[in-house]
Order: structure tokens, then sequence, then C-alpha cells
């Protein structure tokens, strides 16, 4: 039993306390910013994978970005990556970065439908579909729930059944194969309901957004509520963006 | 000779593979391996090369340290008697030829659809109509798992022949995740796409699929990696194998409900992703590893800040473990709990740590040296009882001695960091194999580029390949209920075998 009390003691404090606030360590791959420098634009255009660059002025979607960073280190003077990992929005157009621009992206608190903040406000259950991801995004959703990131204590938490659920978190590009499945799953959820795309792969596609195997009809019939940018998205990300959409930041101030 | 040997990373002309008809490749091929213990299948695959397919299978033998290469010429619509008639090591890749190319193998014993490929033979196959095996009999039912499962885990779907509590049959289905990852390989051109993409393979293995092609693609450019290049690849390996060993051991922890291992393990993966996020901006590595280049160059200041990570790692880590490793009621979890047999393993051809908790020597680290594991002078870690007590002890002994390796590693940082090369066009009408040790075991990439230097075909093996058979036969008359604990303690990759 006593060995026990020590490994709870020797963990010490593991939870991060304000997590809008906290530091990433390190060079993380945040918002980028692009300045007004003037360099070759088709070769930045042409040297993106996922033609997320686009030219005159220059911008970068970072619904389709994988945050590779090659554009960074090919013109260090033009695209910087900052470590604001608070990139999620409800709006496709707020994920498009602009030269010059240096505003954080942010949930528009007008255009989330109203029931969001009603019923989910203090409480939201969450169905997560992994659709062709590549396990990235999905080990940080698991981290999300971690001692450390401790997102349960906002009330958001990753259900086992749609019927229990909320809404749905999608990861990945939506394979042929998985299509199916995410419309019954999403079918079982109860209204009102949401939809949260989570990671590069699951807003635009990425890479595999011409991919034969894809389909990404379902994508199409329905509102999205939240977009969580990232290859794989930060937890940070992913909090701060489910807490902006359902307006929790009250909640947190309290817990500081 | 029928066959020509090469060594892992080489490029060789695509016409110095020897072709043979289909008898004599069959013969040479089963007959390399049967008796062979220390000679298995790294990839076996077909292509179209003027409305006939042609096969390649690649042997590798441990003891030579060498890869044998060997081909056969066939039409379209043929039938072929199968390998796994023999050998049933060979039972996923002609599934794949036969769901690719329609050729039909006389004796396999289960031709069922491997992945339902964008661009398989037979449309009329669909993944909701898979021919699942029955059992008749009034006390047996079925339970049937997936493609979503209850955690936030990849799909794919478990049917379970049980008997009360117990699991007499366990089928597994995949090929919910297929993106056409491989085709994607040859319509996207550029480099740095290839390279994303094969980060993308399986987001759990970033830097071992990334480090596989760009052994690759360096040696189809004719291009040599200077020790730097090797340096950052081997420590991001070793690190990406702490990483996911780490958190794969508070994922047993949950799955037997011991709260505080699971909660202590998960928070000690933090601090090792987030080392990788301070080298290089992403906590799965994404980035880091490309072709002829040195994207991020561990300095000595990185070096200073792994030593104090794993300072204050170290000692909580071996605390938890020690505690882990002799309670009595995680104990009687563990042992004898999901057992696969050495034979069992050797037959189906089983790969890195899979092989290697059974007893079986299985590790490219050592057969098929590459980066700097021969001046780490690795030796394999074997457990021999097959159980998830086994799989469970191999990921910490694992850990321990990836530390180990890391602190020779940075106690002599490289003294000259490469300029960024650029690579020249991949050869023309070539033949290149990679192999790497990721954390799972063996991955094997494969290229061939036509008269132009164009990719022709790209091949991925991600050791799940093979390995997924190893957990249906480890539930074998276990509970149902264990049927969590052992699948965590092998944490296949669904992506990386439906590409």
């Amino acid at each position: 039993m006593f060995e026990l009390y020590k490994i709870v003691f020797h963990q010490g404090k593991q939870f991060i306390p304000n997590v809008t606030t906290a530091k990433v360590p390190g060079i993380f791959r945040g918002r980028p910013i692009i300045s007004s420098e003037k360099v070759n634009e088709t070769e930045l255009v042409e040297l993106c994978p996922v033609e997320a660059i686009s030219a005159s002025p220059v911008s970068i979607n970072i619904g389709k970005c994988t945050f590779c960073g090659e554009c960074a280190l090919r013109f260090p003077g033009k695209i910087t990556f900052t470590t604001d990992y608070k990139i999620s929005t409800n709006e496709r157009n707020r994920l498009i970065i602009k030269e010059g621009d240096e505003k954080p992206v942010e949930v528009n608190p007008d255009t989330v439908r109203k029931e969001i903040h009603r019923v989910f406000g203090r409480s939201l259950k969450l169905r997560q579909i992994s659709a062709g991801g590549d396990n990235s995004c999905e080990w940080e959703l698991n981290a999300a729930n971690n001692v450390q990131f401790d997102m349960g204590r906002f009330g958001i938490e990753f259900v086992a059944s749609p019927r229990h659920a909320d809404g749905i978190v999608i990861t990945g590009p939506i394979t042929e194969n998985m299509a199916e499945a995410v419309q019954i799953c999403y079918d079982a959820v109860p209204d009102p309901k949401i939809i949260v795309l989570v990671g590069t792969e699951a807003i635009s596609g990425g890479l595999f957004a011409d991919s034969p195997a894809v389909d990404r009809s379902f994508l199409d019939k329905y509102p999205i509520d939240l977009y969580i940018p990232g290859n794989p998205a930060h937890p940070l990300t992913i909090i701060n963006g489910l807490l902006d959409l359902t307006r929790k930041k009250e909640l947190n101030r309290q817990t500081k | 000779m029928n066959y020509i040997r090469i060594t892992n990373h080489q490029t060789i002309p695509v016409s110095d593979i020897p072709e043979l008809d289909y008898n004599s490749f069959f013969e040479l091929n089963t007959g390399i391996i049967i008796d062979h213990p220390e000679r298995h299948c790294v990839n076996y695959f077909g292509y179209h090369v003027d409305n006939r397919i042609k096969l390649i299978c690649c042997i590798a033998d441990d003891l030579t340290h060498e890869i044998y290469v060997s081909s056969c010429s066939t039409a379209i619509q043929t039938r072929l008697q199968a390998f796994t008639s023999k050998l049933l090591c060979f039972e996923k890749f002609e599934r794949e030829i036969h769901e690719n190319f329609g050729i039909d193998f006389v004796d396999h014993p289960w031709l069922k659809p491997v992945r339902y490929a964008f661009n398989r033979a037979d449309k009329t196959k669909t993944i909701a109509n898979y021919p699942f095996f029955k059992i008749e009999g009034e006390e047996l039912h079925e339970v049937g798992v997936g493609p979503i499962h209850a955690g936030i885990i990849e799909p794919g779907h478990f049917r379970f022949i049980c008997n009360g509590e117990q699991i007499l049959h366990l089928e597994i289905q995949l090929g919910y995740q297929h993106r056409g990852l491989e085709q994607l390989f040859l319509t996207k051109k550029s480099m740095l796409q290839r390279a994303t993409l094969a980060e993308n393979i399986t987001g759990d293995t970033v830097v071992g699929h990334t480090t596989a092609f760009s052994y690759l693609w360096e040696s189809l450019c004719g291009y040599q990696a200077s020790r730097d290049v090797h340096f950052s690849r081997t420590l991001a390996l070793e690190m990406e194998r702490m990483a996911i060993h780490v958190g794969d051991l508070s994922g047993v922890c949950t799955d037997i409900a011991y709260q505080l291992g699971s909660s202590v393990y998960g928070r000690l993966r933090t601090p090792l992703i987030n080392f990788m996020q301070e080298w290089a901006g992403n906590r799965l590595s994404k980035g880091l590893i490309r072709p002829g280049r040195n994207q991020f160059p561990f300095t000595s200041s990185l070096a200073k800040r792994l030593t104090e990570t794993f300072n204050a790692f170290e000692p909580d880590f071996n605390e938890v473990s020690d505690e882990f490793f002799k309670l009595p009621s995680v104990l009687s979890r563990l042992e004898r709990t999901g057992v696969v047999t050495s034979a069992d393993v050797q037959e189906i051809g089983a790969v890195g740590m899979t092989a290697r908790m059974a007893g079986i020597n299985r590790d490219i680290r050592t057969s098929h040296p590459y980066s700097l594991y021969p001046e780490l002078k690795h030796e394999p870690i074997l457990k021999h009882h097959g159980d998830v007590y086994s799989r469970v002890q191999i990921r910490k002994l694992e850990v321990n001695q990836s530390i180990s390796y890391l602190k020779t590693l940075i106690s002599q940082l490289p003294e000259q960091i490469s300029p960024n090369a650029d690579l020249n066009k991949p050869k023309a009408n070539s033949f290149t194999i990679s192999l790497v040790e990721g954390w799972r075991g063996e991955i094997c990439h494969c290229a061939i580029t036509d008269a132009n230097g164009e990719m022709l075909l790209y091949k991925i093996k991600d050791p799940s390949f093979h390995n997924w058979l190893a957990l249906a036969l480890s539930v074998r008359n276990n509970e149902i209920s264990d049927f969590p604990v052992c699948n965590k303690s092998f944490n296949f990759s669904y992506s990386g075998h439906d590409l």
C-alpha cells in the first residue's frame, strides 16, 4: 500500500491548470503568419504537397495544410509557424490565413447554432469515428483525455455508443469502405447533434482528397459545426476548439 | 542460380531478377523457407506488365543478411497452385494478389478478400458482405464487433464464435481504412508528396515508414546518406518505439482496470512525444524525416534536453513498472492469457515483437542492419511464453533498451551537419527493397521504376499485414472479456494494413 502512495506522490502535479493559456514546448507548428516579403510565388505554391498555398496575395488554407513546415524551411522570411495552437473554428473561410493576417483563428459566436450553447454548454458527449484516419488524430484525441490535458473536467467526454452521444467527431478523409458506417453512426445519434472534423484529412481530405478510394459525400449533406485543424490536431487545439464552440470559457476561469 | 541475392536498401535493374515458370517459382520459394526458421517472406506481390501479371517474391535470410528475390510472369485469368497449400505464411500475400488481379489460387484454405481495394478485380464483392466462417451448433453464438469500436481507435470488424464466454474462433475483417495509398505514390510525383504520404501510412509509425521510404528513395536515386542523417533516423526510431510502448502499457492497464498504471504510463508518454515536438515541431514526428535531408539537426542543447527528459522519466517509469510487474491482480490477468505458440508464430511468418515474444529471434536491426544499429550492436530482447505477459515484458524491456541506446548515441553527437542534397532522378527500370524495424516489426517498402525513371509500382507492407492472424490465434479458448487486453498487447495497425 505504501508503495502505491509513493508512486502517486512522485507524480506530483500533472494536470495543466489553464488549457487556454498553457505554453507548448519547443517549435510547435501552429497558426502560420505570412509576411509581405517578395518571393517567387509560383515556386512557393508548387512546393506545397497538398495545394494549401495560393498566390497573389499568398494565403495558406490550414484546413488543407499538413503542417509539414516545408514552406517555412524554404521561405523562412515569408512564412513562419507560431506556437499558437488555438486554430479551431466553425467557419471554413476562417481557415484561410492571408498575407499579413496576425489575428487569431476563432470560433465565430454569431454563426454557432443557438441550441449548441443551450444544450451542450455544460456537458458534451461525443462519439468518435475513425474513417480512414491514420491513427495520429486518434492518439491525440486519447491524449486529450489523459491526466494532463484532462478534457473530462469540462464535461466533455467520449462515449462508446452513438445513442449516448451529442454528436460525432470524424477523423480521416472518409473512405468509401467506411462511408456507410459513418452514416449509420450519425443517424443513431439523437437530435440535436453536432459534427466535428478533426485533422486535415477530415477537413479537406488532405493528401487523399482526390483518391478514388475516398467518398466524402456524407459531408455535403450536413452542416459542420467545428473544424479542428492539425496533422494531427494537438490536444490543446482540440480542447480549446470544443470549449470555444460550447462557450465554456467561464467554466474554465473558475477552475484556475 | 534462379534467384538474385541482394542486401537491404539495394537497387538493382529489374531485368536482373530471374524470371521462372510458375512451377519452379513455387518450388523455389516454398523450398527456401521449409526447414529454414531463419528465413521468411518479407513481401510477395504482383503488378501488371503488358497484359500479364508479374509476381515478385522476396525472402529474407537472417543469417546471410540477404534477401532472395525471384519473379514469375503469368496470365491474368489463371489458376495457380497456392504457396499457402505448403506454407501458411503466404496466406495474406496470395489473398492480396487474388483480390487485386483475380488470380485463383488452388488449395488456398481461405481465399477471402483482404481490404476491398478500390482497384480490386471483382467489384461485386463489397465490404458489407464479407464471407465469414460459420459453425453450426445450438450451444454456440456469434458476437460481432465493429467496424466502429467502443474506444477512440481505428475501424475493423471482429467476428467471434463463442461457446458461452469462451472464444472458439475469431475472424478479423479489415479494409475500412483503405485510402488507395499505393496508387497515390504513383500519381503524386514530388518527393515531398511521397514523403508526406509515407508519414500518413500509419500515424503511430511515422518515423518507421518515413525512414523506410527515405532509404528506398535515396537508394533509387543513388545517394548515400551521411552520418548525421543516419543519426537522426536511429534516434527518432527509438524514440517512437519508446513512446508507443509506454502508451500501450497504459492501454493494457486500462483494459485490466488497473487505474494507477493507466494514468502513470499515460502521462509518461507525454514527455517523450513532447520532446519530439521540441526537436521537430510535431508530437508524432511528422516532418522530421526526409530523403537526403537533415531537416532538424540534432544539437547539443537538444541532447541536454533529452538527458533531462530521461532523468525525469526513468525513475518514474521504473517505479511504476516494478509495482505493475509484481501485483498478483495484474499478473493473474496477463500470465497465460492470449498465448500464441512459437510453432504458430513460425508457421504464420509473424515478425517483430510478435515473433520475439514467442522466442523467435526476428529483428531487422540485427538481421539486415541499417542506420547506426551496427554500431549499437543491437541484441533483440526475447521472451518465450507467447502470452500477454511476454508482450508486456518486451515492451518494458525495450523501453529500457532504447533509453540506453539513446544515451550512447547522444554521447557522441555527429560533428558535421551535411548540407541538404538535391537528389537525382530515380534510376530507370530498377527495383529497390527497403526494410526497417519499426516498433511493431519489420516494415517493407518496394519500388519499381519504368524506362523513364517514373514509379511503376510502390508496394508497402506494414508488419501488421502478416501479424493480424496472431491476434486471431491468441484469443482462442480465452474468455471473450480478455479480448481487449490481448488486442492492446499487440496493438496492430488498421491503416498500415488497409493502406
